[in-house]
């Protein structure tokens, strides 16, 4: 189980995330929801330790402390995160990006490479196109697949719908479900915050650095602040 | 000019090339990584030449050609440890100046410790000795310096290309982060950069001061200072470039001296400077600035 505890994060002065604590149960499927600026990706870069918490901040994996780790020493925990914007490495090829993925690894990777090109027939067929080439939705998918060919326990993913249709974003949710049935854990931040919500266990509402609402997916979604706040519905 | 003698030219300049091409790459492949331009390289080169004297003293040459290519090697990772690392997060301007700093460090090291005299290279007997290919003789080091350059970049672009350590020093050139979420150790794969470029300094030192036969403390630095213009033609972060760069400055010097303008061999290189970075700033083979988001 990863717990966050108290997480503090300051940017250049400015308190980023004010003393959060929130939980992921292995196995289930996690969302942070809030708008821009709530502390979200943040949060997430503290976990891979890719920002500095503030003293008295604790983020433990089965009860061993990750602050103070190196990002590479946390990832080889099987903590995997498919990072904001996707960043795919545009100069290298789908496969080799798939591969980069399995870095840490060092025995036969071709049944987890067929195994992420079934979940994404796409990437197969653009299998030798340099990444950079791919449409963001396909940088999506490469990115997602990416993360998985880690083995990771922990997928943490940043806004993965951020600029993609309708019919992609669907595509890719149903995939974090069938990620989830293989026993993934799956820690999702979101701005949709609707289909966040449905397809999560458990959700936190994120506002300016603090959580000010938590609960069961399905009872957030009937909350009537959150539906006013993030998904466009006026209070009756 | 006979056939001969513009034959015995070409040797001479492509000989020249491959070792310019060979501390070209080091700049490429430092700037590559890290975006810094390391000053210091060239008188990593320098201080090789040094290191090879002293080898020389003591051990047969089969013996001290492995000694130098270490120390080198080690010389470069440990400037790379103390001078670069502690400055990661420092604006790019402060690691720039630190390595001018590290440059004129070297220089007067060497001066306080080897003094400024300079002091004779010792000879390699089968480098030295001549060889006669129809009209041209030249001794063997100019033979091997080019078919040694082609062999080494050869084999730098398949270890960059083909196998997992060059994978992590493609992925870390392009993102840090990214790279770590991989499991990257970044300074790892620093590091090593580091050490593929400072044996290629003292590979190309030993071929360049072979033929010429003296090392004094500022012999690292005109040399030094080509290559960088060889990398930044050829567009500095590029290997295939870094070695067209030094093979053409190679040529063009060679060239000049052949034809009576030995005065001006040394400004050619700044003329080529002067002329891409009109033309063409970002190099032969310059990384294109546009990205996909």
């Amino acid at each position: 189980m990863l717990k966050i505890d108290n997480l503090r994060v300051n940017y250049g002065g400015i308190e980023a995330v004010k003393g959060i604590s929130f939980e992921v149960p292995d196995k289930s499927i996690v969302t942070l929801i809030g708008a821009n600026g709530a502390g979200k990706s943040t949060t997430l870069r503290s976990i891979v330790g890719l920002a500095k918490p503030s003293a008295g901040s604790s983020i433990t994996l089965d009860g061993k402390e990750l602050i103070g780790m190196d990002t590479p020493d946390i990832v080889s925990k099987g903590i995997a995160l498919v990072p904001e914007g996707r960043r795919v490495f545009p100069d290298m090829t789908v496969i080799e990006n798939i591969k980069i993925g399995a870095y840490l690894r060092n025995d036969n990777l071709d049944e987890d490479i067929n195994w992420v090109y079934d979940l994404f027939p796409r990437l197969k067929e653009r299998s030798w196109q340099l990444s950079g080439t791919l449409s963001g939705g396909e940088q999506q998918m490469l990115a997602v697949a990416r993360a998985l060919m880690s083995h990771p326990r922990i997928l943490m993913m940043d806004e993965p719908s951020l600029g993609l249709a309708p019919l992609i974003v669907k595509d890719i949710f149903s995939i974090i479900k069938e990620i989830n049935k293989k026993g993934v854990t799956v820690l999702l931040i979101e701005q949709n915050a609707n289909m966040a919500l449905h397809t999560a266990d458990v959700g936190y509402v994120l506002e300016t650095g603090r959580i000010t609402l938590s609960g069961p997916g399905k009872e957030l979604l009937a909350d009537e602040s959150v539906k006013a706040a993030y998904l466009g519905k006026k209070k009756d | 000019m006979s056939l001969s003698t513009f034959l015995q030219q070409c040797l001479t300049g492509i000989s020249l090339g491959g070792a310019y091409a060979l501390i070209a790459i080091g700049y490429t492949l430092v700037y590559g990584i890290l975006r810094l331009i390391n000053f210091a390289h060239g008188d990593i080169f320098m201080m090789a030449g040094y290191f090879m004297i002293f080898a020389m003293a003591t051990f047969p040459w089969y013996i001290a050609i492995p000694i130098v290519l270490l120390i080198t090697v080690l010389l470069g990772v440990s400037i790379e440890r103390v001078a670069y690392r502690p400055l990661r997060t420092a604006p790019r301007m402060s690691v720039m100046i630190s390595a001018i700093g590290v440059s004129y460090l070297l220089q007067n090291l060497a001066t306080y410790l080897f003094t400024a005299l300079p002091k004779g290279y010792p000879e390699i007997p089968f480098l030295k000795k001549i060889f006669k290919i129809g009209g041209l003789s030249a001794s063997f080091v100019t033979f091997l310096t080019p078919v040694l350059t082609l062999i080494i970049v050869y084999a730098l672009i398949i270890l960059i290309n083909k196998t997992k350590i060059g994978m992590a020093m493609r992925a870390v050139s392009k993102d840090y982060d990214t790279a770590s979420l991989m499991g990257i150790k970044i300074n790892r794969v620093i590091t090593f950069t580091f050490a593929i470029g400072s044996l290629l300094a003292a590979v190309g030192s030993i071929l360049y001061f072979t033929d010429r036969m003296t090392v004094f403390p500022f012999s690292g630095s005109l040399p030094g200072l080509k290559c960088f213009v060889a990398a930044v033609f050829g567009g500095i972060g590029s290997i295939p470039g870094a070695v067209i760069g030094g093979f053409i400055l190679g040529l063009g010097e060679t060239a000049l001296v052949a034809m009576g303008y030995s005065t001006f061999s040394d400004a050619f290189t700044f003329v080529l400077l002067i002329v891409i970075l009109l033309i063409k700033p970002t190099g032969l083979f310059g990384e294109k600035t546009t990205d996909k988001v």
